[in-house]
Order: C-alpha cells, then structure tokens, then sequence
C-alpha cells in the first residue's frame, strides 16, 4: 500500500542539491538531480550517524559530510569504502509543484 | 598459492585485497595481520566508549571475495632475491607481488616508558573502559588523539588533565585559530590544558612536568605521534625515511614490492609526505592494488583529514602551510574555514571546524578546487552567500 506524503515544494530543492525531511519520527532525503528529476533516499548514511542533508550532490552522486562515503541517490547504492550498505530508496512523484514521496 | 601477499589487515591492506578483486585479479590473495582480531575501524578507538570495534568488513565478506585473511600472523622477514616471506611460525609464503601496508606504532619518547598508548582495539579497551568519573587521567600530547580521548574522557566525567609541549595544540596539524576554538572548547567542558610545558618523568600514578609540578594521576596516557612501521622494508634493503620510500605509483625500489597507507613515504606536489589519515590509507589501498595489477597512473589524491572532539568536527584538505596567510569564511553558528593560497593563487589547504558537519560541503568542495588546481577569488571564498560549487564550476557568480 502507498503512504504518500507531501514533502516540499519543488523551489525548496535546489537543482543538483538536497534537503532534509522529517516525517513520523524518520529522516529523508530529497533530491534534485542536474537534469531536474526528484529522488528521496534515507536520510542517514549507512556508515555511521550522519545526516546526508549536510552532503554534498555531485551529479547522481551524495556524499557523506562524515567520512565522504558515495550513494547513488537514484538507486542507493553504495559506491565503496567506506560504505557498503545501499541506501533505501522512495518512489517520489511531482504535483502542483509539490514533491510528494511514498514513505509506505 | 597466494599470488598476491598483503602485510597488515588494517585499513589499507583490507583495502587494497577488496580492490585487488574489483579490478579484476582472479589469482590467489593473501592478507596477513598480526592482530587478533577481525580488521577494525581505528578512528572509533578515541572517539567513542565503551568499546565495541567496528569491524571494515564481516568475516564472511572475506571468504566471499576469496580472500585468505590470517590473523595472529606476523611477518618476520621478506626474502626479495626468492620472493617470499617468512612469518612468526616459522613458515614461508612465497608473492609475485607484496604489498607492505604495517601502518605505524604510537611513539614513545625516551623517559614514556610507563604511559600507556593509544593505536589498537586492545590498547582502547584497556583505556576507555577504565574512563568515568573517579579516574584523573593524565595525557601527554595534544595532538588530535590525545584530544579526542580528552574529549571522550570528559563526557563520561572523567578528570582530565593534558599537556602539550608546544604553545598550542594541534601545532602539526591546523592553523593556530582552530587550535585556540579547540582549546577553548576543552577548557570550557572542564578540562585542564598545560601548554608549553615539557614532561620531565612519567609514572604510571602520574607525571613530573619540567618545570617540576606533579600532576597525580590514575591512568598516564602519551599521544605524541605515531611512527611508521619500516623494520621489515628496511631490513630487506627498502629504501626508508620517514616511511618505506615509494613513487607516484606507491612502487618500492623493488619493483615487485610496493607500500601503502600510513607506513609509505610518498611523493606529493614535489614534496615527500607521509600521511596519518585513514582515508588516504583507504585510497592509497585501492591506488596499490591498481597498480599491481600493472596501473601506471600516480597517486594524486588532495591529503583530507578529520577529527571529532565533543560535538566540534574539525576537517582539513590539502596540507596546511605555516607560511602562508589566509581568508577566513564564517560560516555561522562559530563554524569557520581558513583557506591558503600559494603564491601562484591556487588553492593548497582548507581547514574548518564547527558544530556537526557544519564545515563538510565546503571543505569537499575546497577539495576539488584543489584537485582541478584551480585559482580561486579570495572575495569568493570569503563570502559564504557564494556556492563554492560554482566557484568549481567555473560559473560567474
Ligand atoms: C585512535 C585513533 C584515531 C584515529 N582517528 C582518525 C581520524 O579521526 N581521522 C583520520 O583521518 N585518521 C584517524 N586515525 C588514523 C587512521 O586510523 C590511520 O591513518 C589508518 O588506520 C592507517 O591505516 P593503515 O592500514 O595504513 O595502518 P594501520 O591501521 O596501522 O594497520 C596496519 C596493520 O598492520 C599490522 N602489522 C604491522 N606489522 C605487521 C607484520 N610484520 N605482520 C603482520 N601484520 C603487521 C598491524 O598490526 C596493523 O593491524 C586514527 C588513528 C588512531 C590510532
Ligand atoms: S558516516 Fe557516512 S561515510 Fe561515515
């Protein structure tokens, strides 16, 4: 079942950058890709307790402000040492100029 | 037979056997480390009690990578004229590649002998599980791990008393401004600093400092630096100073033997440098592993360091020059960088410290700047309404 919840307005993220969201106890991340497509992925690295909102996005590419561990943020995945564990990922969807994800 | 032969499971050498598989190699692996233990995270070791390690990878990582990790094994000897190495037990493991990633020891200086040190899962134990209110530590250093473990230490309500020989803390490390935030951030959570003063004895119930005060203490604790791990290269003949000397590709003298992570002496902007950073470790791991495999390309990764005391994270990219004068952007909330140029404009060193992670983006960015050489507008790096990203993009702000 979807769970979709309204997370920001698209002029809140700025292209090729990410803000935090924090929804029922749980930290996001939403992205704007350089192309102006929208991701959300957990928003704690998988390394240690980091939050990914003080990253930098380079491309596809969030790194962690910690120790520079490197996700995709549109899959995931973990992109080596120091991190191994993919990041969660969130269906997202644009509407009336809200980004909208499905926490479900 | 294991093809390739790693000396120490530490950071690097972990590294290195993990990229050796991403880039293909499908020979034998070897990974020989002395400790007990599975490999572990050491910057944790100060920063955080009690101790449970965070281990680099599960055992079943290795097994899965077709890894063969030895632990409890030393190598006492590398035979270069018959391409073997001789362990602890006794038995030889022959390579057609070695790579020599032992890290480095605290140092002690003459007079230390009763303090205890700060470098393994077991030194970190004896200590941290020790800390808590009704233990006076004493520690010798203020450097950055003599500092986190201050910082450690204090939150748990531990007595803490730190002396430094030099004026300031951090001498070889930051500029003198984050030194002084950093001092004042320990004096304000109670502990006490003892700068410029040098350490006549040391007892294992406390310290005679050289101008003859006694400061009593439970637990001595000496963080004056670390020294590279060389007796192996230099006793095969290795070229060594201040680290197993190696070129752009991390190559020994040897041309089957090559060096990496902390123990290796390393070219950098024309100058040789040995680095204490556990991502340089990492990289230089993977760069090795690379270049065993027959990669020519030079190590050229801008040096990045970080070091977390209370809620303060402090960050530096490049290698700050004495020399050199600086711009300083703030950041707000207390968190500031200092960047230094060269006489060319080009960027060579950021250092920041602030709340969290306060300092990271820019000091990421600084980064590349750095990597991509170029000459950044001091105005630009001043303001921190300006994105350093469209500094690195070339983009007109
Ligand atoms: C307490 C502490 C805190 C730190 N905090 C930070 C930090 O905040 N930020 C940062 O950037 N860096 C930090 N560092 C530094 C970082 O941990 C090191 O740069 C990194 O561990 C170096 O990795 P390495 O693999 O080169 O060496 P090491 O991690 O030292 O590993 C070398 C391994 O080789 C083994 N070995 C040595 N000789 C032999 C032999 N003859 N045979 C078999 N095995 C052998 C050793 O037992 C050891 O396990 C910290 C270090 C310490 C000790
Ligand atoms: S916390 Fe993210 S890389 Fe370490």
């Amino acid at each position: 079942m979807s769970e979709w919840v309204d997370a920001c307005a698209v002029d809140d993220v700025e292209e090729e950058d990410l803000i935090r969201f924090d929804h029922d106890g749980k930290t996001f991340a939403i992205y704007r890709s350089p192309d102006d497509d929208f991701f959300a992925t957990d928003g704690i690295c998988t390394h240690e307790h980091a939050l990914l909102a003080d990253g930098l996005v380079m491309d596809y590419i969030i790194e962690c402000p910690k120790h520079n561990g490197r996700f995709d943020y549109r899959t995931g995945e973990a992109k080596g040492a120091p991190v191994c564990v993919n990041l969660k990922t969130y269906p997202v969807k644009v509407e009336d100029g809200r980004v909208f994800i499905d926490v479900a | 037979m294991s093809d390739i032969l790693i000396i120490g499971a530490g950071e690097c050498g972990v590294r290195a056997a993990f990229a050796l598989r991403e880039a293909g190699h499908e020979g034998g692996i070897a990974l020989i480390g002395a400790e007990p233990h599975l490999p572990y995270e050491r910057p944790p070791l100060s920063k955080t009690a009690p101790t449970a390690p965070k281990i680099i990878a599960e055992e079943a990582g290795y097994v899965e990578a077709g890894i063969a990790l030895m632990r409890c094994s030393r190598v006492e000897s590398i035979n270069r004229a018959e391409r073997r190495v001789r362990l602890s037990d006794g038995s030889a493991l022959p390579y057609k590649k070695l790579l020599i990633a032992t890290g480095a020891r605290a140092r002690r200086f003459p007079g230390m002998e009763a303090a205890r040190t700060l470098r393994s899962l077991d030194d970190a134990r004896g200590i941290l599980d020790a800390l808590g209110p009704g233990l006076r530590l004493a520690i010798i250093g203020g450097g950055f791990i003599g500092l986190e473990l201050a910082a450690t230490a204090r939150k748990l309500g531990t007595e803490v008393t730190l002396v430094e020989a030099a004026e300031r803390l951090m001498a070889r490390i930051v500029p003198a401004e984050i030194a002084e935030a950093m001092a004042g951030r320990h004096r304000a959570e109670g502990a006490r600093l003892i700068l410029g003063t040098g350490v006549a004895e040391v007892r294992t119930n406390g310290i005679t400092l050289a101008d003859g005060r006694i400061i009593e203490a439970d637990m001595v604790v000496a963080g004056v630096g670390a020294e590279p791990e060389t007796r192996l290269a230099a006793e095969a003949g290795l070229e060594v100073a201040n680290g197993i000397v190696v070129d752009g590709r991390l190559a020994t003298s040897d041309p089957h033997i090559f060096a990496a992570g902390d123990c290796c002496s390393f070219p950098f902007n024309g100058a040789r440098v040995r680095l204490e950073s556990w991502r340089c470790a990492q990289d230089q791991g993977a760069h090795a592993a690379r270049a065993m495999l027959g990669c020519e390309e030079a190590y050229a990764r801008v040096p990045w360091f970080w070091s977390d005391q209370y809620d303060l994270t402090l960050q530096v990219a490049g290698l700050p020059d004495p020399s050199l004068g600086h711009v300083r952007r703030d950041l707000g909330g207390g968190a500031f960088i200092l960047f230094q140029r060269d006489d060319a404009g080009r960027l060579v060193s950021a250092s920041g410290v602030g709340s969290g992670n306060a300092v990271a983006k820019d000091i990421r960015l600084a980064e590349m700047i750095m990597e991509k050489g170029l000459r950044p507008d001091p105005t630009q790096l001043k303001d921190p309404a300006v994105n350093l990203k469209t500094v690195l993009k070339g983009v007109p702000a």
